[in-house]
C-alpha cells in the first residue's frame, strides 16, 4: 500500500466551454466547465487539468473566471495550462485558485522562464507540458521530438533531453502527451512514456489517445506514468471516473477509492 | 464571533486554504491576515507554507510573525499544514541546512535519491506528490470521522523526523513510514494539504473549526 496513481480528466477550454478536438480539429462541445468539473469531483477525480485551446487575451480572463468557481466549490488540486507566457499570468491563475501551472510553448522559446517560475512559486506548482511526436521512421531507435503551436510546429528539440532539462530547471511534473496518439483513441504511446518516465525523477503524468479503461491502467503498467490524463472517455459518459478507478484496482493498480 | 487567522507571509497561495475553510466554517469569521494584532486577536491560527524553507524562514523574520507562530503555538489552538511543519522544527536539511523556529524538536530531511517502494521494489519518485495513506497513532479530536488510513493529497520533498516519538500522530508510507502528521498539545500539524484533499480534507479542516486545542 501506499501513493495511489491518480486520474486526471481534462477539460480543453474555449470561450468558456468545454470541447474536445480530435487531433486538435473537428472541435465538439461538451459543456459548462464548471458542472463538469464538479462532476468528475463528485465522481472520485484526483485533480483536474484545464487547458485554455483558445488561450487569447479577451478569454484568459473567462479561464479565471471559471477557475475561480471550481476552486470556490471543488477541493482537489487544480492545474491550469494554456496561455502561461509570463509570471503574471501565474500569479493571475494562482490567485484564482488553481494549485499548478502548465507551462508548454513558452517553455520553448524561453527556458530561463520555467526557473524563475520555479524559484517564484516553488517546483510543486510548476508542470511543464511537453507534446511529443516521433520523429524516427521504422526500424530506427525511437526517437521523439517536442512540438509547439498545438502539435504544429516541430522545434528539433529531443523529447527526452527537454523533459531532464526542464527537471533541472525547476519543473516538479511533466504532463506528456503523444501528438500522434492524441485524440485518437488508440492508447497512449507506451514507449514515449516509459522513456520519459525513467529519465526523471519527478512524476509524469501521461496523456494523448485514451479510448479505453484498459488504456489507462495501461499507462501505468507499461507505461510507468505517475497519473493518467483523460478527456473524451469521460466528457461523453463513456465511463465514469469511479468506474476507470475500479477497473485499475482490479488490474492490481494503487488507487483512491 | 469565533474566528480563524491564516497567517499570510508572503509565501505562496493561501486563496485554496481560505475557501476550503470558509466551506466548512459556519458562522465562524476567517480571515487572511499578515497583521499581529489581527492574527494573535483570533481563536484559532492556520500557518500554511509552499516554496523553500529559506525564504520561508526569512519572510518570517523579517515580518515579525516568528514570534507570532511562537505565540499562538503555546496558547491557542494551531493548525500547520506542509512547509507550516516543518518551520516549527529545530532545523531542515533544505537549502544547505536552515536553522527553523524551534517549537517542536526535530528536523526536516530530504527523502533519499533511489528510492523504492519496500514490497514491489518500484522506483519512488521525488516529490512525493499525490494521495497517500494517513495511518492515525493514537485518537485524537481532529481525526473525528475520518476512517483511519484515509488518503490525503500531499506534495512534499522534505519530511519531519521529530526529536520524540510522542510527537508523531500519524504515518504514511512512502519507501517508509514517515511521521505526516505531528501533534504537540494545542498544535496539529498535517504534511498533507487538506484544503486540496476532497471530503477527508474538508472533515479534518471542520473538525478544526470546532478543536478546543486539547489533545
Amino acid at each position: 500500500m501506499g501513493l495511489a496513481k491518480r486520474i486526471i480528466p481534462c477539460l480543453d477550454v474555449d470561450a468558456g466551454r468545454v470541447v474536445k478536438g480530435v487531433q486538435f480539429v473537428d472541435i465538439r462541445d461538451a459543456g459548462d466547465p464548471v458542472e463538469i468539473a464538479r462532476r468528475y469531483d463528485e465522481q472520485g477525480a484526483d485533480e483536474l487539468t484545464f487547458l485554455d485551446i483558445t488561450a487569447s487575451s479577451d478569454q484568459r480572463a473567462t479561464m479565471v473566471h471559471v477557475v475561480e468557481q471550481v476552486a470556490g466549490e471543488v477541493f482537489i488540486p487544480l492545474t491550469v495550462g494554456g496561455g502561461i507566457r509570463e509570471v503574471a499570468d501565474i500569479r493571475r491563475m494562482l490567485n484564482a485558485g488553481a494549485d499548478k501551472v502548465g507551462i508548454n510553448t513558452a517553455a520553448v522559446f524561453n527556458p530561463e522562464f520555467v526557473k524563475e517560475a520555479a524559484e517564484r512559486f516553488g517546483s510543486q506548482c510548476i508542470v511543464v507540458a511537453i507534446d511529443a511526436k516521433q520523429v524516427s521512421g521504422s526500424g530506427e531507435p525511437k526517437r521523439w521530438e517536442i512540438f509547439t503551436h498545438g502539435g504544429r510546429k516541430p522545434t528539433g528539440i529531443d523529447a527526452v533531453e527537454w523533459a531532464q532539462r526542464m527537471v533541472a530547471y525547476g519543473a516538479g511534473e511533466i504532463l506528456l502527451t503523444s501528438m500522434d496518439r492524441d485524440g485518437t483513441r488508440d492508447g497512449f504511446d507506451l514507449e514515449l512514456t516509459r522513456a520519459v518516465s525513467a529519465a526523471v525523477d519527478v512524476p509524469v503524468i501521461a496523456s494523448g489517445g485514451v479510448g479505453n479503461l484498459e488504456h489507462l491502467a495501461e499507462g501505468v503498467t507499461l507505461g510507468c506514468a505517475d497519473a493518467v490524463l483523460a478527456a473524451s472517455i469521460f466528457h461523453f459518459g463513456e465511463y465514469t471516473v469511479g468506474e476507470a478507478k475500479q477497473y485499475m484496482a482490479a488490474q492490481g493498480i494503487e488507487v483512491r477509492l | 464571533m469565533a474566528s480563524i487567522a491564516i497567517i499570510d507571509y508572503g509565501m505562496g497561495n493561501l486563496h485554496s486554504i481560505a475557501k476550503a475553510l470558509e466551506h466548512v466554517a459556519g458562522k465562524t469569521r476567517v480571515i487572511v491576515s499578515s497583521e499581529h494584532a489581527e492574527i494573535l486577536a483570533a481563536d484559532r491560527v492556520v500557518f500554511p507554507g509552499v516554496g523553500a524553507i529559506r525564504d520561508c524562514i526569512d519572510e518570517l523574520k523579517k515580518t515579525g510573525l516568528d514570534d507570532v507562530v511562537r505565540q499562538v503555538a503555546a496558547d491557542r489552538p494551531l493548525l500547520c499544514v506542509c512547509l507550516g511543519l516543518q518551520a516549527l522544527l529545530d532545523e531542515s536539511e533544505e537549502n544547505q541546512g536552515t536553522h527553523c523556529l524551534g517549537i517542536v524538536p526535530g528536523k526536516a530531511v530530504h527523502f533519499r535519491k533511489e528510492l523504492k517502494d519496500p514490497d514491489s521494489g518500484a522506483r519512488l519518485k521525488i516529490p512525493h506528490m499525490g494521495w497517500n495513506q494517513v495511518q492515525q497513532l493514537h485518537v485524537h479530536p481532529m481525526w473525528r470521522d475520518i476512517p483511519n488510513g484515509s488518503r490525503f493529497y500531499f506534495v512534499h520533498s522534505y519530511y519531519a523526523v521529530p526529536a520524540n516519538a510522542d510527537d508523531i500522530a500519524a504515518t504514511t508510507p512512502y519507501g517508509a513510514d514517515f511521521a505526516s502528521v505531528l501533534a504537540h498539545d494545542n498544535v496539529f500539524a498535517a504534511q498533507f494539504h487538506p484544503e486540496k484533499s476532497q471530503h477527508a480534507g474538508l472533515q479534518l479542516l471542520e473538525n478544526f473549526v470546532g478543536w478546543n486545542g486539547e489533545p
